[in-house]
């Protein structure tokens, strides 16, 4: 097996007197696309705040490339490869489409990805880059907020519920797009709520439930009886 | 002649009240605070001025070479080590924490430099003026609204043409976000703060030129910054030079009708633009 | 153990206790002319003033969220109403002094349509600029002596009492019955319909507009009622002074600094805070008074490091730890077999 990318170990997480996490396990290795479902509340964008430094986590929680992160802030995380494109596409509103593409690119890493490659992307992107974000469709917005985690050339991508709020025409461009993103060399976790898309993109998936990992498995193995009992927590 | 004359005037004094504004509305626009102690700090710049100057006879203006950078500076040392500690949902922290830093400010001052007036000796540059037009122009307050459109036009440039800028502009809208893409909004808003007292050093300068200072009179200035940046409009720059200018305008002519209402007719003014456009002249983000 | 076997209760040992050790302390207060020097009497007087200021700014600031820096706009207005109404209109002393709570009442309407349309730290700036309005305002009034001030004439101040003694001693009952007043009156209104609702927005603005609390209304009935009771306490304050000036009658250090500072190192949002803060307020200052500008000094980074370090202030610290509550306020379930303890 190739070395683990992101090592998570016994992740608890807590908002005031709530926890939201339990003990939480999780291995991603490099260049795999990992899926992550479970219902609403279930812990999945704790979990993603957890990861990217925005929750404060306790002590050797969680290990990027070896290297204990979990007492990191949000943009030292992101310094060393870690991008996220955030649950409802949250881009800056008094940024233009280029300024927020560009605001991607804050952390200077190298890489493949520069606004041209973006652009080439996602070609719309080129003709509405003087325009403010929230101009734009829903759609396109989410394209910006990709194209912007890409621009920090990040090694492990996060997706955060991506197809939420979206046509499901548009989910579909977005889908299809993805392997051509992933497929250099970077590692990714696609958080997702509709199931078969996050099952068609990734090797393994784990669920979550009530905050615990509910189920762990290859994509193209796990059984949707597996899946919905670990999903809704039905015996 | 006489009343075009003190708008002229007015509209010269509102350079300065910019000056003092555009610290406070650029704070206020990259993390939403409103800094209790903004009046002592240009009276600080002042005294810092005048300390340089009679420590080495530099004129004033130059002594601006080492006063910018210690006030940006101070700024950011304030900032993370004080002020960042006090910024969230709840808005007494940073009320009473820069309340308090304005008593210990004003308070220092007075040890340090006594209650006694104090002015910067600029030489020729005081008295200096030129005719246009039938009016009499002050050199002082032509070079003062000339700075100021130039800081309000560099302050401009800066937020919408460079990294910076941009930078400041993704923290006011988003922290967590900005923070995901590798910026420690803690130290954004220590360069903010540092640049907001950069030009804070340039308005405490040019107020001891212009007039003499004592440590008690920051309260004062804050207000007129504060009402420059209500009436311009929150978070529009240039509105805030119109602030200004609507503001000095108000107080030289009120001056003009009686020397005893100057500054409460600048006052009035202001009261006047608050219920007629509760939003400022020129708004641009809500509060 | 059942449900019936707890029942909620508002007092409990600690506040019955300080109910009567309250009770026996005033009793004592009101006796102090037959005890107390003259200076301890004014000392005592001005505290009992302070104490009031600060209850009424943290009524307005700790329960309804309206930070004002500038409260001493109605100090000083009821201050140059108590000299205007007994030297013009030739009332009473005491009778101009309910009159400037009226007259403050009247004024504060305006004052609050307009400032709040301003929000959170701009409303405290828009506040000061209220008082410099009236500050300048009453400087150019020159038969109450213009920007220089006047004292109150003789025959006035002989009107309240012909005996010195017995003026000083009414002007203390007078300062220790405005407090006394002001203390309870918070008290009550806390404890009322109002209060609740006030509380509700402190904790929730938005939760509490959708409950239906009207928060503009029941904020500008806590802002009029603080000014009208802070303009008596001016009005006293300056029976107290018998001389009055615009610098001295608006100082933002005075009545705004010093009360904000009792307010926070007592504890901001709790009854029993400014009555604390009140007390060190005045034990630091008796003692370190003669450094001057240095004690202002240390007064503000005592109030910023309190700010940062414990925001609930003296009283916050002492509850955390004691689960005391002298003003009962808060309802508390008391379990079977288990006394007074929430």
């Amino acid at each position: 097996m190739p070395e683990p990318i992101l090592q998570i170990q016994a992740l608890d997480a807590h908002y005031g007197d709530f926890q939201a996490l339990y003990g939480v396990d999780m291995e991603v290795s490099e260049g795999e696309v990992l899926a992550i479902i479970g219902s609403n509340g279930a812990g999945k964008t704790t979990l993603m705040r957890s990861i990217t430094g925005l929750l404060s986590n306790g002590p050797s929680q969680i290990k990027y490339r070896s290297e204990d992160i979990s007492g990191l802030r949000a943009d030292e995380v992101a310094m060393r490869g870690l991008a996220m494109v955030p649950e409802g596409r949250q881009l800056f509103p008094s940024l233009s489409v280029r300024e927020n593409l560009m605001i991607g690119a804050q952390v200077g890493r190298k890489g493949p990805w520069t606004l041209d490659e973006v652009y080439k992307l996602f070609p719309i992107l080129d003709e509405r880059k003087d325009q403010q974000s929230t101009s734009l469709s829903g759609g396109q917005q989410q394209m910006v907020a990709i194209g912007r985690a890409l621009m920090a050339n990040p090694d492990l991508i996060l997706f955060d519920e991506i197809s939420l709020g979206l046509a499901p025409i548009i989910i579909k461009d977005i889908y299809d797009a993805l392997p051509g993103i992933i497929g250099e060399g970077m590692s990714a976790i696609i958080v997702e709520q509709d199931i078969s898309k996050a099952l068609s993109v990734s090797s393994r998936v784990y669920c979550l439930q009530e905050g615990r990992v509910s189920l762990e498995g290859a994509s193209d193995t796990v059984s949707r009886e597996d899946i919905s009992r670990a999903y809704f927590g039905i015996e | 002649m006489d009343w075009l004359n003190a708008v002229v005037q007015g509209t010269l004094l509102g350079g300065l009240y910019a000056l003092f504004a555009a610290g406070l509305s650029l704070i206020f626009g990259v993390m939403r605070l409103v800094n209790i102690g903004h009046g002592d700090l240009i009276v600080l710049a002042a005294y810092l001025g005048l300390t340089v100057t009679t420590a080495t006879g530099m004129h004033p203006l130059f002594a601006l070479i080492v006063v910018v950078p210690t006030m940006a500076v101070i700024g950011y040392v304030l900032q993370r080590g004080l002020l960042n500690q006090t910024l969230g949902d709840d808005l007494l922290p940073p009320l009473l924490v820069t309340f308090g830093l304005s008593v210990i400010l004003q308070n220092g001052l007075l040890e340090i430099y006594s209650a006694d007036p104090q002015k910067l000796e600029a030489g020729a540059l005081e008295t200096a003026s030129f005719a246009v037009g039938g009016l009499n122009l002050g050199v002082l307050p032509v070079l003062t609204f000339a700075v100021a459109v130039a800081v309000i036009w560099g302050l401009q440039w800066t937020f919408y043409h460079t990294a910076l800028g941009r930078a400041f502009r993704a923290v006011s809208d988003n922290q967590d976000i900005a923070q995901l893409m590798g910026l420690n909004r803690r130290h954004i808003f220590g360069v903010a703060m540092a640049l907001a007292l950069g030009v804070t050093a340039i308005a405490g300068i040019l107020l001891g030129i212009r007039t003499s200072f004592d440590p008690s009179i920051g309260g004062g200035r804050l207000i007129f910054g504060f009402e420059a940046v209500i009436i311009g409009g929150l978070g529009n720059l240039w509105g805030t030079l119109a602030g200004g200018v609507i503001l000095g305008v108000a107080q030289t002519v009120g001056a003009k009708i009686d020397p005893g209402w100057q500054v409460l007719s600048g006052h009035i003014a202001f009261l006047i633009i608050l219920a007629i456009r509760p939003n400022g002249l020129f708004p641009r983000i809500s509060a | 153990m059942t449900l019936q076997d707890y029942h909620v209760t508002r007092s409990s040992n600690a506040a019955r206790v300080a109910a009567i050790l309250g009770a026996l302390a005033l009793v004592i207060l009101v006796a102090a002319p037959w005890w107390a020097g003259r200076a301890d009497m004014r000392l005592m007087g001005e505290l009992f003033l302070y104490l009031a200021l600060a209850s009424l700014w943290n009524l307005m600031a700790g329960y309804a969220g309206l930070v004002s820096v500038g409260q001493q706009a109605f100090v000083g207005f009821g201050g140059y109403m108590l000299f205007a109404l007994t030297m013009f209109a030739g009332l009473h002393p005491i009778a101009a002094i309910v009159c400037a709570g009226v007259l403050g009442a009247l004024v504060s309407i305006p004052v609050a349509v307009l400032i709040f349309r301003l929000r959170g730290a701009y409303f405290a700036i828009g506040t000061w600029v209220i008082a410099e309005v009236f500050r300048l305002g009453f400087a150019q009034i020159s038969s109450l002596g213009g920007g220089s001030g006047s004292s109150l004439p003789v025959a006035i101040v002989k009107s309240l009492a012909s005996k010195r003694a017995m003026r000083e001693s009414l002007s203390y009952w007078l300062a220790l019955g405005a407090a006394v007043i002001v203390v309870t009156a918070v008290y009550l209104f806390l404890r009322s319909r109002k209060g609740l609702a006030l509380t509700a927005i402190r904790d929730n603005e938005l939760a509490a507009g959708s409950l239906g609390i009207d928060i503009w209304r029941t904020k500008f009935i806590v802002y009029v009622v603080t000014s009208a009771l802070t303009a008596m306490i001016g009005a006293l304050i300056f029976l107290q002074k018998l001389r009055i000036s615009p610098d001295a009658a608006f100082s933002v250090n005075d009545w705004t600094a010093f009360v904000i500072f009792i307010v926070v190192i007592g504890g901001i949002g709790t009854i029993e805070g400014p009555i604390i803060g009140t007390l060190v307020f005045f034990a630091l200052r008796e003692t370190l008074a003669d450094l001057g500008t240095i004690y202002l000094i240390v007064l503000g980074v005592v109030a910023i490091v309190m700010m940062l370090k414990a925001p609930k202030g003296i009283w916050g610290l002492i509850r955390s730890r004691f689960d005391l509550q002298l003003f009962p306020l808060g309802y508390r379930v008391i379990a079977p077999g288990k006394s007074d303890k929430s």
